[in-house]
């Protein structure tokens, strides 16, 4: 196996699609991408990302899945679902947290990046890395990328209440270690600024919120 | 006559564009007979790809991570390439003309038709009047070899080629300002540049790989300043984004320079010892001041006065500049202008420390250096210098006086055909129908030739008009070498022979100069042979390949040209020690005052149109809007719109709107987006018919390039209403 690493990072992403083009090139899926490019929205930004899968050590897709279709080898690599075992539930689609599964009606499977699995199995680099001309999409050593970059690696992400650490690591500012999804995390009382004071449940997710803010709330506190 | 005998719809039933979204054998996995190391068949950059062959087939690519510019990347052009092979719409035999389309034809019969008809019309009108066209996606051994063939065997003034429409308003200043044409330093400068100017070029989608050069530049702590009317993905996330007014480039550049000079930013010691007339550039950027160049240009005050702040001090530097700045009837006058700021910073010549225009044909480079120009010989030689012709006509063995002179450009070449000065028209890897301004005129004055004849792998819509097709040959069908866009001379390698009756390009002109008596000029057995006369012309002058050899660039991963002897290793920078390519070593600066566009906005026509590319399709579009997942990614012409602008028209994201100029009017659908300047429109122009950006576009020529005015002119938008059930639409 490659001892490389994959890097994410979308703020090189010029949308150019040569990822989702030479996806289509791996023998074990000829002619069929399994990652796809995000428009941010086009009428505010050129903004795009490529959506290839993070490789969570824990997939919530393969968790999900009642036919025990997705799995995910000894290096953690989370595979397509296996077509004897798919039934095109979806659930994996919508239970993973990063957007990347997609049901392919035409085949009734659920296929999604393996992380050119054919290829990286014997030493080579995966199709979209390799041919990524900005390099928003990096396969290599995490010694380059910290020579190289200014930005830091990360692979670990909030969602909620769930930590999800994942194989692919996305390209973020210097001093963040993990990515946080909702903002009252950031917010007074929020773990990063250590500590949960007085409470109020907003969706599911405990903190303490700024009275300025919040007057109401705070008030019926 | 060369007019159309049949309806668009006919054409396109016959010849396409059809889509291939399939390989040879399908999607199945297939082992290769073998990987042949080459390059991309696009643009400027010319990435190394290792195209998979099996059974004379090209079934696939495999990234070549070896050759040094790109590494193994590629934009989805170049993913997608191989798709032009075994395609439907391959020419397959040569077509003559019948009274309905074409038919079928031999090559001797193709090949009499094409030489009795140029016979006729120059012994009725004169040699002059049968012009030939050439490419700069051609082979460096075809660029020559048309030059020759127009000049020796059909002794015809009248050559020009479509690198007309692209590289030469930079190339003129290049030897302007520097003596010489060619970029300055290898990309590999770039990463090393602390501050980068990108001056009208829209990398991300023009040059794609060039991309991950300027990201590398960030890396190590670049500021990037981006100058567009239009925030394209590189000016997403640069350090300052000036948008310019369209057509207002050397005003802004002054107006740069005017702040250097205030701040005391200038290498004094530079511009004295390596440099003449800055004495003329301070006295006229003077009056530019950050307030008055921003009433100009539309770019405020603060970031004129930022750019100089991030320009002038800097430790080292690159300006980067492409079509946005060339393609205007001062387009010359435009780079000068760029030039200016390199030249008062004294940084060139020195690692991360450069100058250069991204050329953006697949031999843009090599294209305009060996003899296919209306006023070039081979080497970079000047036809009108009688040293350069005297060197040329002896080394063909011809007299002197039997050498044509300066002939007609690209654009004045379809005027004459307009006014009737020239009759009859041989054409090669050139699409004018979609890629000339004013495309009714174009269509106007190709109908009026005489004889057409043209060399193609596809029928374009150009060739449409032709009385003869020669079905010639794709890239990877032939081999040769091509010159990319940092002056790297780099080896294209044969993949697969021609299908059916095609024929290898360079084969055709042979066979047509045996036709005309001439063959013991063309002694050629293979294109290796071209290659070796080529380097030898160019010996002594100003683009000297004479010390290379087809080993030599493959062993090397390229040459960078001047390379005189053949233990030379080859030029990457050029300027090194500050020393220049005029006579007297010296570089210049040139002094131009802002001068409006050729046609600016006025009350009738209020909105400036500029036209462009986008990143799944290449030029005219011949190939790429024959591959299916290119056309799926970006499927028709959209006109960008502000939303500030929409309002005010009442246009939503989806609606059709007319634009319309003097020239001519095109009914596309409107995609606001808040990423162009509210005062500008952007149609990208890789369409035909009536698609073609270019119905509407002004044919006015740069006095010195004569390149056309695609960047600035007026034009109208209003809604119109949605196509009706029949597909017919009812635009009032």
């Amino acid at each position: 196996m490659n001892e490389s690493e994959f890097f994410i990072d979308p703020s090189r992403c010029i949308g150019c699609q040569a990822c989702v083009h030479a996806c289509m090139e791996c023998d074990t899926h000829r002619g069929r991408p399994m990652i796809h490019l995000e428009v941010i929205d086009r009428a505010t930004s050129p903004q795009t990302t490529p959506v290839i899968c993070m490789h969570c050590e824990d997939p919530a897709c393969a968790r999900v899945c009642p036919a025990d279709a997705i799995k995910q080898t000894d290096e953690g690599v989370v595979q397509s679902a296996l077509k004897p075992r798919c039934i095109g539930c979806s659930n994996c689609v919508l239970a993973c947290p990063f957007g990347v599964p997609r049901y392919v009606v035409a085949i009734d499977q659920m296929m999604k990046c393996d992380m050119c699995y054919d290829r990286t199995s014997v030493g080579k680099n995966p199709m979209c890395a390799t041919v990524c001309p900005s390099e928003a999409l990096y396969f290599g050593s995490r010694e380059h990328i910290e020579r190289t970059r200014q930005e830091k690696a990360i692979n670990e992400f909030r969602f909620g209440r769930q930590t999800v650490r994942t194989k692919v690591n996305l390209m973020t500012a210097p001093d963040v270690d993990t990515l946080d999804f909702d903002i009252v995390r950031f917010m007074p009382g929020g773990e990063g600024t250590g500590g949960i004071g007085n409470t109020t449940l907003i969706n599911g997710q405990t903190c303490e919120l700024d009275p300025l803010l919040f007057p109401a709330q705070s008030a019926a506190v | 006559m060369a007019t159309l005998t049949l309806s668009e719809k006919e054409y396109i039933e016959k010849f396409g564009p059809h889509l291939n979204y399939t390989p040879p054998g399908g999607w199945t996995a297939q082992q290769p007979d073998k990987l042949i190391k080459t390059h991309c068949c696009f643009c400027g950059v010319q990435c190394g790809i290792q195209l998979k062959v099996k059974e004379n087939k090209v079934i696939g690519f495999e990234p070549w991570e070896e050759f040094p510019v790109n590494q193994g990347k590629l934009c989805p052009k170049g993913v997608q390439r191989y798709m032009q092979n075994e395609h439907p719409d391959r020419l397959l035999n040569p077509l003559v003309r019948t009274s309905r389309g074409f038919q079928e034809a031999t090559w001797d019969d193709a090949l009499d038709r094409t030489v009795e008809a140029i016979r006729h019309i120059q012994g009725r009108y004169g040699r002059n009047a049968f012009a030939l066209l050439g490419g700069a996606s051609m082979t460096n051994e075809k660029t020559y070899l048309l030059g020759k063939f127009a000049r020796v065997v059909l002794q015809t003034a009248n050559i020009d080629y479509n690198g007309r429409l692209c590289m030469v308003s930079a190339a003129a200043a290049n030897r302007m300002a520097f003596g010489v044409d060619r970029v300055a330093n290898p990309w590999s400068d770039i990463p090393l540049a602390k501050a980068i100017i990108l001056a009208g070029t829209n990398v991300g989608e023009c040059f794609p790989i060039l991309t991950d050069y300027i990201w590398r530049a960030r890396d190590n702590g670049a500021k990037i300043v981006v100058i567009d009317p239009r925030i394209t993905p590189i000016a997403r996330t640069c350090d300052l984004f000036l948008p310019v007014k369209p057509g207002r480039d050397i005003a802004l550049a002054n107006g740069i320079l005017q702040v250097m000079i205030e701040r005391g930013w200038i290498d004094r010691q530079f511009v004295e010892n390596h440099t003449h007339d800055f004495d003329k550039v301070c006295e006229l950027v003077k009056k530019f001041t950050p307030a008055f160049t921003e009433k100009i240009t539309g770019v405020p005050a603060a970031g004129i006065v930022r750019a100089a702040e991030i320009w002038g001090p800097a430790e080292t530097s690159m300006l980067l500049h492409a079509r946005g700045i060339e393609h205007h009837t001062k387009g010359v006058e435009n780079c000068l202008s760029y030039i200016n700021l390199v030249l008062a910073s004294g940084r060139i010549g020195k690692p991360g420390c450069g100058y250069g225009t991204i050329t953006g044909q697949g031999n843009g480079q090599g294209g305009r250096e060996h003899g296919q120009r209306c006023n070039q010989l081979p080497g970079g030689r000047d036809i009108e210098k009688p040293e350069h012709r005297k060197f040329i006509a002896d080394f063909w063995k011809i007299a002197e006086s039997e050498l044509p002179g300066k002939g007609l450009t690209a654009c004045e070449i379809i005027n004459a055909i307009e006014t009737g000065e020239i009759r009859g028209l041989l054409s090669i890897s050139f699409n004018p129908m979609v890629s000339i301004p004013d495309a009714n005129r174009t269509r106007a004055a190709l109908e009026k030739l005489e004889f057409f004849g043209c060399i193609d792998f596809f029928l374009s819509e150009t060739a449409h008009h032709a009385d003869v097709v020669l079905a010639g040959s794709l890239q990877e069908e032939d081999e040769g070498t091509v010159t990319t866009g940092e002056g790297r001379c780099v080896r294209l390698r044969n993949s697969v022979s021609p299908p059916g009756n095609a024929r290898v390009d360079w084969q055709i002109f042979l066979d047509l100069a045996r036709r005309f008596g001439k063959e013991s000029y063309f002694p050629y057995v293979e294109a290796e042979d071209i290659f070796r006369e080529l380097t030898a012309a160019s010996k002594g002058g100003p683009v000297d390949y004479n010390g290379m050899t087809y080993s030599k660039i493959e062993k090397n991963m390229g040459i960078f040209w001047p390379c005189p002897t053949l233990d030379h290793p080859g030029t990457p920078r050029l300027f090194e020690g500050g020393t220049f390519f005029h006579p007297d070593g010296r570089a210049k600066f040139h002094a131009y005052d802002y001068r409006p566009p050729a046609e600016d906005v006025d009350v009738e026509y209020p909105i400036f149109y500029t036209t462009g590319r986008v990143v799944s399709q290449y030029l005219s579009g011949t190939q790429t809007r024959r591959i299916g997942a290119l056309v799926d990614q970006y499927p028709e012409p959209l006109c960008e719109i502000h939303p500030v602008l929409a309002g005010r028209l009442g246009i939503k994201t989806g609606d059709r709107v007319k634009v319309s100029t003097r020239r001519g009017e095109l009914v596309v659908p409107a995609q606001i987006v808040k990423t162009i300047r509210p005062d500008t429109v952007f149609v990208p122009y890789h369409w035909a018919g009536k698609k073609s950006a270019n119905l509407l576009t002004n044919r006015a020529l740069d006095p010195i390039s004569k390149i056309p005015e695609f960047k600035v002119c007026a034009c109208r938008v209003e809604k119109v209403a949605p196509v009706s059930d029949n597909g017919k639409g009812n635009a009032k």
